[in-house]
């Protein structure tokens, strides 16, 4: 009974972070049809920053240490939006291609920078505890993991759904030319999104630290199950990046410890399934 | 000049064993191999209109399953090269099923997915693929009795199928399937209402490029006599996916082009430096930015020019 509580625990808290790696990715593809490869690079270039600045300043939170990475890694995607992905706005292909190009160079600048050992990143001092529940006992720190994307998801649920920005961000995934004719800045918003992606995708890469260490083919490990996830989900839908990340993240754990090496087909069984009868994705508002 | 040109070019790659060292003459199958790779690749992007990053599939799972036969259960080449292409195959038509559920963007993503898994299940699955440490001790066939084992013999075979790759890709191309594919690639919807079936020309297409794929993939592990996850990985698929962009997606010979540049800016640039993918990196952006159509197209433009201006 332990096991399976622990293991769902385990595949809550992973589902938390694939829900704050995906929901980014989703967005940035709804509203500028472009499939950010370099996501999985932004995530692992947040768990290396993370992972650096607490092993360095030990005093640090981890909580403000993922604001700072996020904020660093929103900054970059910024600047990598306005600069090259503006250039690129008529050729689709070459956006992708110009983000794959992008996250080789990030992959590859951590292996340089960090070097190819695993940093671990510790787990903060006040939730190392286990707690205890039902006699059950809890890594603390997932359960707050869990707390951490339930309120990231409600927090981007009100803003896209509540304010103007989300408004117009929504015109923009419906009909960019329609947002754009009555007057919605739609390529100032490209970046913004692209920049709360990327933000969002960093500050998952040190909350999920403590779980998964810092290490060279993290990014190679994570963009797939940010794929499977919107592929899953569907492309576009807040509430599909949800829904998709937990699955994800059950199928994931589970299939992992129960079948260690077929984890990777068992993960993409639902994938298929969901392509085969729903090639839009669960919960999707646009075509791929 | 066109015909001059060719004739030399065909002169001097047939006898480039005569009079260049081993080092060459190896370097110059590897560019063979990757251009069958690189042609194969560009029938989905270029004639197809369906960028795959999922490519390397198909070299690897062909590789994987030759080196397995015939190292572990002793299966001899020629059976084992048979069933490794059927099961390349299959597992083309299969993936087909799912990628071709989506166009454009969904298409890429879900041949990256499956890629990936594929990937994934050569490291992990490490009782049958021996995971991390790759597979060693394949041996290069022997055709008809002749041995392959020196440079000169296995840059001749790979000439040879190579040429006999090119030859059935232009066929392909140039067939009246070649047509309505590239029909299919530019207007979808005209060819649907001509009463072609779009879904079926891009798998029929899918399951070709997967075939070839194979072929590089066993000319690969006979090269290299050895395979490791990396032929399946990420990195491997861009690639590919970089020469057939930077020869020119859609020309016949471009993608060859682009694959020897790759590999040669591959080979020379890890003599000196190790960082190999920031360089990849590196080029993607470069050629993307600068020379979105590829050089191949690119040159044409350059000497149409000149010449334009000479008359």
């Amino acid at each position: 009974m332990q096991f399976w509580i622990i293991q769902g625990l385990n595949s809550l808290s992973l589902g938390g972070l694939l829900f704050l790696l995906s929901s980014g990715f989703s967005l940035i593809f709804g509203l500028m049809r472009l499939a950010n490869l370099t996501h999985g690079a932004f995530f692992m270039l947040g768990t290396y920053l993370g992972a650096v600045v607490l092993r360095d300043f030990s005093g640090l939170n981890i909580w403000v240490t993922a604001l700072g990475a996020g904020i660093v890694v929103a900054a970059f995607g910024g600047l990598f939006e306005r600069l090259v992905l503006t250039r690129l706005k008529t050729n689709p292909l070459g956006q992708v291609l110009v983000t794959l190009g992008m996250a080789f160079i990030i992959s590859d600048a951590c292996l340089v920078l960090w070097g190819g050992d695993s940093i671990p990143v510790p787990t903060p001092r006040s939730l190392q505890a286990p707690t205890r529940i039902f006699g059950f006992v809890f890594p603390t720190y997932r359960l707050v993991l869990v707390g951490v994307a339930v309120v990231a998801a409600v927090a981007l649920y009100v803003l896209m759904d509540r304010t103007r920005l989300g408004a117009m961000i929504r015109a923009g995934v419906d009909d960019r030319q329609m947002a754009r004719a009555v007057g919605i800045p739609v390529s100032r918003l490209f970046t913004i999104v692209f920049c709360l992606g990327a933000g969002l995708a960093g500050a998952a890469g040190v909350l999920g630290g403590p779980i998964l260490s810092a290490y060279p083919g993290l990014d190679a490990d994570m963009l797939p199950l940010a794929l499977i996830v919107v592929i899953l989900g569907g492309i576009g839908s807040l509430f599909g990046a949800f829904i998709g990340s937990f699955i994800i993240g059950f199928i994931y754990t589970f299939g992992t410890t129960l079948f260690p090496e077929l984890a990777y087909i068992i993960l993409f069984l639902p994938m298929i399934f969901v392509i085969a009868f729903r090639p839009q994705g669960l919960f999707g508002r646009v075509g791929a | 000049m066109k015909w001059i040109a060719t004739a030399i070019f065909a002169v001097v790659a047939l006898l480039l064993p005569f009079f260049s060292g081993d080092f060459y003459v190896n370097l110059a199958s590897q560019i063979l191999i990757a251009a069958v790779f690189a042609l194969s690749l560009n029938l989905l992007v270029g004639f197809g209109g369906m960028t795959s990053l999922g490519h390397a599939s198909y070299l690897g799972v062909a590789a994987y399953i030759a080196a397995l036969l015939t190292t572990r259960y002793g299966f001899d080449h020629g059976t084992a090269a048979l069933i490794s292409i059927a099961g390349t195959v299959v597992m083309a038509a299969f993936f087909g099923v799912i990628a071709l559920r989506a166009t454009g963007l969904g298409f890429l993503m879900i041949t990256l997915a499956l890629s990936q898994v594929l990937w994934g299940l050569a490291y992990r699955m490490s009782n049958v693929t021996n995971g991390d440490n790759g597979i060693t001790g394949i041996t290069r066939p022997a055709p008809f009795g002749l041995s392959l084992d020196t440079p000169a013999a296995f840059y001749w075979f790979c000439l040879i199928v190579t040429v006999f790759a090119f030859v059935m890709m232009v066929i392909f191309i140039s067939s009246s399937f070649g047509s309505s594919l590239k029909g299919v690639r530019d207007q979808p919807r005209r060819m649907a209402a001509l009463g072609f079936n779009p879904w079926m020309i891009r798998w029929i297409t899918f399951i070709y490029a997967g075939f070839w794929g194979g072929v590089a993939g066993l000319l690969y592990v006979y090269y290299n006599k050895y395979i490791h996850p990396t032929s399946l990985s990420i990195t491997s698929s861009a690639e590919s996916l970089l020469g057939v962009i930077a020869g020119g997606s859609g020309t016949l010979a471009g993608p060859a082009v682009g694959a020897a540049l790759v590999l040669l800016l591959k080979n020379y640039a890890s003599a000196y430096i190790e960082r190999w993918n920031m360089l990849l990196g590196l080029v993607f952006l470069f050629i993307v930015l600068v020379m979105p159509t590829g050089i191949v197209p690119g040159w044409h433009k350059l000497m149409a020019r000149i010449r334009g201006r000479a008359s």
